[in-house]
């Protein structure tokens, strides 16, 4: 390294262009395109009768009405199911238009194609679809009863179960462990179901090339390179006729990792067909009601403890809600199942779940990704451990950690890349020594005494949890440095605001010992970089970070053989500093990075003075052997992978400080800590923006958002109005300290971070509110309202 | 959430404008501050064929005040009321309760006498209005007439408005010596609708003893609920009040409903507490003091 980029709280060089409007969103494409709008299904469970399109027909502009009985191939089978699990023994996707059947309200049936978007509305509320009413599942409870069924062929609405058993050290199942032990609890948890929520919903805008038979195609996506295979199989065309590109995207939080939506392949699919651009951006109201949820889940525990509070048992249940499909498989109850674990050993565990079928909105993952559910249920027990033996919580905590030099540390359990869970590295003592300075948690006591002498009530709260994070198969970097001496990375995933175009300069500045100024990024561009995954699982850093690196590695590897020919020495004994490959301790013996890109291009024809040093007659070159050496390439760039064995695990914990008024039940969080452990720190600044974003999508869980249905399957909250999300004035300022221990899994010693601020948040604060009223809390979100009824049930 | 397709129509004077709302008679409606109407069209929950915007008209948007009370005109937007110094000293409870108004930027284009006509029950400007017995002076082609606050909110989102009216100002009343306001509210979040409010005024004899004391509610019936409490309070000073019981009757009298935020259980418990907080309040702004 000779420059210190990496570790430096460098500012983010994408927000001035994302700030004063300059940004490219879907919507700010395709002005002359044709707009796409939908009819979707009112009823949450119904058959289609009959559908007349014929009132629709006289709006000016109407370009086109398309159903499912109009969709050739490929296009007319249901969507694909994106990760097959031998548990999901009864998968279920959608169809682009619904085929006979309705699941869910807000499921597409038709799609109109017209001038603009309001005549395609206006088309769409002219047109009449006949429903048959069919009995909704609404709740897992009462799809677990299966007397009523969302798919005729799932018995039960179950369409995966899944049992993981660890046993304990003596060999003993939980059960047994449990039944055994000196103290046992046994209580019911619920979270409620939220979403993802981008500030941009989706939108897709595809461009047809009648001549070249080719189809670019925008998508504000996670996974472009995906989305870009799936429409290739989609639409049969030959992969590389199909280009897919993520531009500028409003937020994804896993709604938009998500793919294909119905959208993403019906758009290309018109514009193909009318051979004329078409776009559709999604509003509000359709992202609510046909974008994905998720969080809502009934947890069953059953523990058995020690005297200190160490768990020697633990079972769990888990009933999931999937909605009304299953295309992202099991990936949500996998996470809460083997995540639960958190930072603690808990000898013998069981961890069962059922995902059921309900008419609701499909359930993917939102960042967090079933952790805040793990969490919630091992955090409570914790707390409900502490109160039955009348201990500290955070010696109850203690007791079962992981210790530090227990690494690597192997659950026992098989994680969502298929892999075993086994913990990279850690140090949970330290951090959670570093969290209780943080927020002063031993002074507490006097504090919430001197409160309640005022007539106020505070209380404090903990959560601690681990993550999985960067999880493979794999990502890719390219990187080219230009005659200009510029830099340009790409890698395939793809951004949504996270910063990756500082964090990947950061990287290949520090690298290649270049000036930050002369890097470029671009991501999510199927036509820079075809080879990726998608940005999920908190692993952009972990995965393209490294990849970046490695190729950064290759392309100064072949820079410094190069100067060293043209400075006659060894490569050795070069390093590159602000551009200049220059011997080490002689700065005068140097050459530009430029230059070195110039002469790794033998030209026939010169361009530019810079170009005329690499033609055939510019100097004395070797006469014995090619221009282009064997084994070489010309250019000076390079490209990599970073495959990983298996994912790294982040950790964190956090407290909080909540008041509740006594009359008025109010909730307010007063202080919120974090103590965070990623690795190494790319960028701080970054870092502690994730965190911030996190534990804001947190609060929103634990104090507002819920996905609210009716027992018809009507969502009665589908708009900004009546779905809170916290705004800035329900967010607490968030203090942060950092802890780095490495990952011993990467050349760059990185973890993930991108989810961590939101998992425990429900946890924290639901321990905190716990301290302040003395009421057991074992559902979240938690209103005013609710608080007032449990108080009155006291 | 685009809109269906209406007629719009830009009248530049009074006259005009009622013309054009008498043409359009039920399928009119009028454009001011547009915070709540461009929402429902966009949403398709509202379908008007003529959409009247009255911004262009000159002298509605006046801000009238003397020591009767405050007038304010169809286009005064929030933001100019609650700034207005000379509105806040004739009814302090203007620049009060119109902070609980959403939020600045909202403020900014919204108009008092717009929330008044929308007449949501869950809106702070119609409990002002019908706590201090103000009016609204509705215009038509035919003539004018005032509506007084008790006749003007007849249902949730319904008002004395007729087709073809336009509703040209408001006016709220100051209130006598040795009195004061306040209004105290819940919502889920900053600048939301409010869970319960409470807008209170209390009247002081010499003495210092509660004269009058009323409160009006939001969210917790179908209209702003004005509740005397004046039986209740007087002639007390406000330290030797049984509040619980004060907080008793207005529970009484309300007729909350549940929906997702809350149960019409709390909403009556919260009410009552709110009730009494804003009183409490009230009676030392009359007493001349900071609460």
């Amino acid at each position: 390294m000779t420059t210190k980029l990496f570790g430096e709280p460098v500012r983010r060089r994408e927000d001035a262009r994302l700030i004063t409007g300059q940004g490219r969103y879907l919507d700010d494409l395709g002005a002359g395109a044709l707009a796409a709008a939908f009819v979707r299904s009112p009823h949450a469970h119904a058959r289609i009768v009959d559908i007349d399109v014929s009132a629709a027909l006289d709006v000016e502009g109407l370009v086109a009405i398309y159903t499912w009985e109009d969709l050739p191939g490929a296009l007319a089978e249901p969507l694909p199911l994106l990760i097959p699990h031998p548990a999901l023994t009864h998968g279920r996707t959608a169809y682009p238009l619904a085929r006979e059947i309705v699941r869910h309200v807000g499921e597409p049936v038709v799609m109109v194609v017209a001038r603009d978007r309001y005549l395609a509305e206006d088309a769409c509320a002219l047109i009449r679809v006949d429903y048959e009413i069919l009995k909704p599942v609404v709740g897992v409870e009462e799809a677990v009863r299966g007397v009523h069924l969302v798919h005729e062929d799932v018995p039960g609405n179950v369409g995966a179960h899944l049992v993981q058993e660890v046993p304990g050290p003596a060999g003993q199942t939980a059960w047994e462990a449990i039944d055994a032990a000196p103290h046992r609890l046994e209580f019911r948890l619920d979270v409620e179901r939220s979403a993802s929520m981008p500030l941009e919903g989706k939108g897709v805008y595809a461009r047809w090339d009648a001549d070249d038979e080719s189809l670019r195609v925008y998508s504000s996506t996670q996974t472009s390179t995906s989305v870009r295979m799936a429409i290739a199989a989609k639409l049969g065309l030959p992969l590389p006729k199909v280009e897919v590109i993520a531009p500028d995207v409003g937020g994804g939080f896993g709604v938009k990792i998500m793919h294909p939506w119905p959208e993403e392949v019906l758009v290309p699919w018109a514009a193909r067909q009318l051979n004329h651009e078409v776009k559709w951006t999604e509003d509000r109201r359709e992202h609510f009601v046909s974008s994905s949820h998720e969080r809502g889940q009934v947890q069953h525990v059953r523990v058995g403890f020690d005297d200190d509070g160490r768990v020697l048992g633990l079972e769990v249940e888990i009933l999931h809600d999937h909605g009304a499909y299953t295309p992202y498989g099991i990936i949500v109850p996998i996470i809460t199942s083997t995540q639960l674990l958190g930072p603690y050993k808990v000898g013998a565990y069981r961890v069962e779940f059922s995902s059921v079928y309900t008419n609701t909105v499909q359930v993917t993952p939102y960042r967090g990704a079933g952790r805040p559910q793990g969490v919630f249920c091992m955090e409570r027990t914790m707390d409900k451990i502490a109160a039955y033996l009348g201990k500290d919580r955070t010696e109850v905590r203690a007791a079962n950690f992981i210790q530090p030099d227990e690494f690597p540390y192997d659950q026992g359990l098989t994680f969502q890349d298929g892999r075993p869970l086994i913990y990279d590295s850690g140090d949970y003592p330290e951090a959670l020594r570093m969290l209780k300075e943080l927020i002063g948690w031993d002074s507490f006591p006097e504090e919430k005494a001197r409160a309640a002498a005022e007539g106020r009530r505070i209380g404090i709260g903990v959560g601690c949890y681990v993550e999985g994070t960067g999880v493979g198969p794999y990502e890719g970097g390219h990187v080219q440095i230009t005659s200009d001496g510029r830099v340009h990375v790409s890698t395939g995933l793809t951004s949504q605001g996270q910063g990756h175009e500082t964090v990947f300069a950061q990287i290949a500045a520090t690298e290649l010992g270049v000036p930050i100024e002369k890097v470029s990024v671009v991501t999510g561009d199927t036509r820079r970089f075809g080879y990726a995954v998608g940005t999920f699982a908190s692993r952009a850093a972990v995965m393209s970070g490294n990849a970046i690196a490695l190729a950064c590695r290759k392309v100064r590897e072949k820079a410094l053989r190069i100067a060293a020919e043209a400075l006659e020495a060894d490569p050795r004994d070069l390093e590159i500093t602000d551009g200049m490959v220059h011997v080490s301790g002689v700065p005068s013996a140097s050459i530009p990075l430029a230059t070195v890109a110039v002469l790794s291009n033998p030209l026939r024809y010169a361009f530019d003075e810079e170009a005329r040093r690499a033609t055939q007659f510019a100097g004395p070159a070797s006469d014995d052997r090619p221009p282009v050496a064997e084994g070489e390439e010309p250019g000076l760039e390079g490209r990599d992978y970073y495959s990983p064995i298996r994912s790294t695990f982040a950790a964190g914990m956090h407290a909080a400080i909540v008041e509740t008024d006594p009359d008025t039940a109010e909730i307010k969080i007063l202080r919120y800590a974090v103590v965070h452990d990623c690795g190494r720190l790319i960028n701080p600044m970054i870092v502690e923006g994730q965190i911030h974003g996190g534990v804001a999508q947190g609060v929103g869980g634990a104090l507002y958002e819920k996905m609210v249905y009716d027992e018809h399957g009507q969502l009665l909250n589908a708009s900004f109005m009546d779905f809170l999300m916290p705004y800035a004035t329900e967010v607490p300022r968030v203090e942060t300290a950092h802890l780095e221990t490495p990952s011993p899994l990467n050349p760059l010693g990185i973890k993930g971070a991108g989810e961590a601020g939101v998992i425990p948040v429900s946890a924290v604060v639901a321990s905190a509110i716990e301290d302040a009223e003395g009421i057991p809390i074992d559902r979240m979100p938690i209103s005013p309202s609710d608080l007032h009824a449990l108080r009155q049930a006291r | 959430m685009k809109p269906p397709p209406f007629h719009y129509h830009g009248p530049v004077t009074l006259g005009e404008a009622l013309d054009v709302l008498a043409e359009a008679g039920p399928g009119g409606k009028v454009l001011a501050g547009g915070q709540s109407l461009i929402p429902l069209l966009n949403m398709r929950l509202a379908a008007p064929s003529h959409i009247v915007d009255v911004n262009r008209v000159p002298g509605l948007d006046g801000i009238e005040a003397g020591p009767s009370g405050v007038r304010v005109g169809a286009l005064a937007r929030h933001a100019a009321v609650e700034r207005s110094p000379e509105a806040a000293a004739a009814q302090p409870l203007l620049r009060q309760a119109l902070r609980l108004v959403a939020h600045p930027v909202i403020r900014n284009r919204g108009t008092v006498v717009g929330s008044l006509v929308h007449a949501d029950p869950s809106a702070e400007m119609p409990a002002v209005l019908a706590l201090l017995g103000g009016s609204v002076r509705l215009a038509s082609r035919t003539g004018e007439r005032e509506v007084p606050a008790a006749e003007f909110f007849t249902g949730p989102m319904e008002s004395a408005l007729r087709p073809g009216e336009l509703a040209v100002s408001a006016f709220f009343p100051a209130l006598p010596a040795r009195s004061g306001t306040a209004f105290h509210e819940v919502a889920r979040r900053h600048g939301d609708y409010a869970v319960a409010g409470v807008a209170a005024a209390v009247a002081l004899d010499e003495d210092f003893r509660i004269a009058a004391a009323r409160v009006a509610c939001v969210s917790v019936g179908p209209v702003p609920v004005v509740v005397d409490v004046t039986g209740e309070c007087g002639p007390r000073p406000a330290a030797s009040v049984d509040w619980e019981a004060v907080a008793h009757a207005v529970r009484d009298r309300i007729e909350p409903e549940g929906d997702i935020h809350a149960t019409a259980d709390y909403r009556r418990h919260l009410t009552g507490v709110l009730a009494v907080r804003a009183l409490l309040d009230a009676a030392c702004a009359a007493r001349g003091e900071e609460s």
